[in-house]
């Protein structure tokens, strides 16, 4: 295994983790440090691990009931699998867009006011149209809907769900955001808008995202993690990878040989 | 030839066409290919001697009695019939009987005149019907094994057949409704023409013992029998059913572990397959009594122990099954997209339910809701051994109730002329309740549609 490439304040590590689901595992000791300064990609063929691997970061695989998780996940330095870990509190610090878009079926304000209501992060209901402005400004998308903030969520194209949902997630200030293929589902120009806020957001948060696409990977990303057959391959600065790739496996992947 | 006899030899006739069909295509096979296989020809045979012989006997089963009827009638033994319909149709009925069990006695002197004149008639149509029937068994064999060349294409036309006789089997239940609806219809047209429509559906005397000959309409308004149905069927039960059965759905579908799942489920699919008529008995000698006590206790003295609420909690006991199984689908049908978004955002699962899944499911839920309750209402055995006959209007659960199907009950056993306001009145609640459950299952099997849709 390869080490983890050196990051000088990791914001989540992990340590050895190994991901069964039942008598199969998905993961095999993989160890990984993503930080602020930079989007982590994942990327691997299909049934890598990748998004089972994205998962446990937020302890998502607590929702299946044959997952089990070993090693060690630590975020600012505090394990995230310890017995006295509040999942709620760290769901919302570590917070998560999924592949396909999936607002609720409320009115967009309701949608990014969710997870401000839930954990009563709005003082009064100006402070909420704040924050509710504010995320929908970070998601790229207030322009576009702040005449129809009581439109339901579900009536918006596929893009704008995927940015209601980043909107969604930003609403509740999370350090960490994982993004498990966020554009699969979407065409190249609302792609193009992700892609963009994801440079923006870039610093604000900790990224990582998911990707099969390894062009998307390239652009948006500065470190990627190349996972194959539940182990991680290879991790290490973008371009390198893409580049000049250490392992044979990276290589031939990234050249097409297989995927 | 007995009805059964002949059935089993047409099918015996069209057993040996398949044989002979099939051993002709055999035949056949050895000088060119076959488009169709040796077994797909057997079966064309078959169906052309069977359906054609079958269509026929319904029809004549159906024709035959009234031809046989026309003949008695037109013969000079059937001169001395009194000419009442009610009393001459006794009279025939009877003959008919000793004319096909001649040990019967008879009880009417003009049955027995009649009776050899029946028999007569029954056995030429019978025969002329074997006849008919074996002769089209014979004349679709003899067409469908002619056809049968290396080129026929047997297995489209079997093909064919297969979707006609499916056809005709979802008919029957068809029909069999639109019937019903018929006679339904046909016997609320009679009671409309005697008691006025207005009366009946906003009067507020039920007391169908004794009807004024004068004014019927005065003693059959149905508002109590309808108040009393909606008080058992859609509040008491409904107050019952509704929380226990959406709680247990969401217990269920969210919080239970599969082994938990695996033995409650079924548990709960039981209490839907006991029958009816031990609830009732439970609702009318355990609950009712109890009830009763209970009000005593808290000071109403004339507590009835045919209470609406004993009624109303069983039959809400009875539909808990029914509600949370509708829940359970309307919450499963929920992308589980939903859920692991809501969880993602560090909801717990209550907050989950109740702000995001029960928010999408509600339309299922609704619908869920509105079938039970067209279930609580058409109801009949509890209502009939645990509801009172007395039709008041009350908002008091402790007093007596009555309901639609208690009544329609009550009106129609025991001694009863079917020409009286009495008796049609139970066809006109019948009716009613026909309606009004109709138009529950509609509603509520749009809403299904509509929210399906929205999860595509």
């Amino acid at each position: 295994m390869h080490a983890p490439a050196p990051t000088a304040s990791p914001k989540m590590s992990a340590r050895h983790v190994n991901v069964f689901y039942g008598r199969k595992q998905a993961i095999d000791d993989v160890s990984i440090d993503v930080d602020m300064e930079n989007v982590t990609a994942f990327i691997g063929p299909s049934g890598c691990g990748k998004s089972t691997f994205l998962r446990t970061l937020n302890r998502m695989n607590d929702t299946i009931a044959t997952a089990r998780v070993d090693g060690e996940i630590r975020l600012d330095g505090e394990d995230i699998y310890a017995s006295d870990m509040d999942v709620v509190q760290l769901r919302a610090r570590v917070g998560m867009v999924f592949q396909k878009p999936n607002p609720f079926p409320k009115s967009i304000y309701e949608n990014v006011a969710y997870g401000p209501r839930i954990h009563g992060l709005a003082a009064s209901k100006a402070d909420l149209d704040r924050i509710v402005e504010q995320s929908l400004t970070r998601a790229g998308l207030w322009g576009e809907v702040k005449d129809r903030l009581n439109d339901s969520g579900t009536a918006l194209s596929g893009g704008q769900q995927q940015r209601l949902c980043i909107a969604r997630a930003i609403a509740v200030d999370p350090e960490v955001i994982l993004m498990d293929e966020p554009c699969s589902a979407l065409d190249p120009i609302a792609t193009a808008k992700i892609e963009e806020l994801i440079h923006e957001l870039r610093g604000k948060y900790a990224i990582v995202i998911v990707t099969h696409n390894m062009q998307q990977a390239a652009r948006v990303s500065q470190r990627t993690a190349f996972f194959h057959l539940g182990t991680l391959v290879e991790y290490g600065v973008t371009s390198e990878i893409f580049t000049n790739p250490r392992q044979e496996r990276t290589k031939d992947y990234i050249t097409g040989r297989y995927g | 030839m007995s009805g059964s006899a002949l059935l089993f030899l047409v099918l015996g006739l069209a057993l040996i066409g398949w044989l002979t069909a099939r051993a002709r295509a055999v035949r056949l096979s050895g000088t060119a290919r076959l488009h169709s296989l040796p077994g797909q020809h057997g079966w064309y045979v078959a169906m052309w001697v069977a359906i054609p012989a079958f269509v026929f006997l319904a029809l004549w089963g159906w024709l035959s009695p009234q031809l046989a009827r026309e003949g008695v009638l037109a013969s000079p033994q059937a001169a001395g019939l009194p000419t009442f319909a009610f009393e001459r149709s006794a009279i025939l009925a009877e003959a008919r009987a000793i004319a096909r069990n001649p040990d019967l006695g008879a009880f009417n002197p003009q049955a027995e005149l009649l009776a050899p004149v029946y028999r007569t008639y029954l056995t030429r149509y019978s025969w002329i019907g074997t006849a008919i029937a074996l002769l089209l068994a014979f004349a679709g064999g003899a067409y469908a094994f002619s056809r049968i060349a290396p080129p026929f294409r047997a297995r489209g036309h079997v093909e064919r057949g297969v979707m006609l006789i499916l056809l005709v089997a979802s008919l029957i239940a068809i029909l069999t409704t639109l019937g019903i609806f018929g006679s339904l219809l046909f016997e609320s047209a009679r009671f409309f023409s005697i008691v006025p429509i207005g009366d009946f559906l906003f009067g507020t005397h039920w007391s169908p013992q004794v009807v004024s000959a004068t004014d019927p309409g005065a003693d059959l308004g149905a508002v109590p029998l309808f108040w009393g149905t909606f008080f058992i069927g859609a509040v008491i039960a409904m107050a019952v059913a509704i929380p226990f059965g959406l709680m247990s759905a969401i217990y269920l579908t969210q919080y239970a572990a599969p082994a938990v799942r695996r033995w409650v489920k079924p548990m709960l699919e039981i209490l839907a397959g006991v029958p009816t008529v031990v609830y009732g008995y439970f609702a009318a000698l355990t609950v009712g009594p109890a009830i009763r006590q209970f009000a005593v206790a808290i000071g109403m003295p004339y507590a009835s122990s045919e209470s609406a609420l004993a009624a109303g909690l069983v039959m809400g006991v009875m539909i808990i099954p029914f509600v949370s199984s509708m829940a359970d689908d309307a919450l499963a049908a929920v992308p589980s997209a939903m859920r692991d978004g809501s969880l993602a955002m560090g909801a717990t699962k209550s907050e989950t339910i109740s702000r995001v899944l029960m928010p999408a499911a509600l339309p299922g839920v609704v619908a869920g809701i509105l079938l039970a309750v067209s279930r609580a209402i058409g109801e009949t055995m509890i209502v009939v051994m645990a509801a009172s006959g007395a039709a008041t209007i009350s908002l008091n659960p402790f007093d007596s109730a009555t309901t639609v199907t208690k009544q329609i009950v009550d009106l129609l056993t025991g001694e009863a002329e079917f020409d009286s306001p009495k008796t049609l009145a139970a066809f006109a609640l019948g009716l009613t309740l026909f309606v009004i459950t109709f138009l529950l299952n509609i509603v509520a099997l749009r809403v299904v549609k509509k929210y399906r849709e929205a999860y595509e």
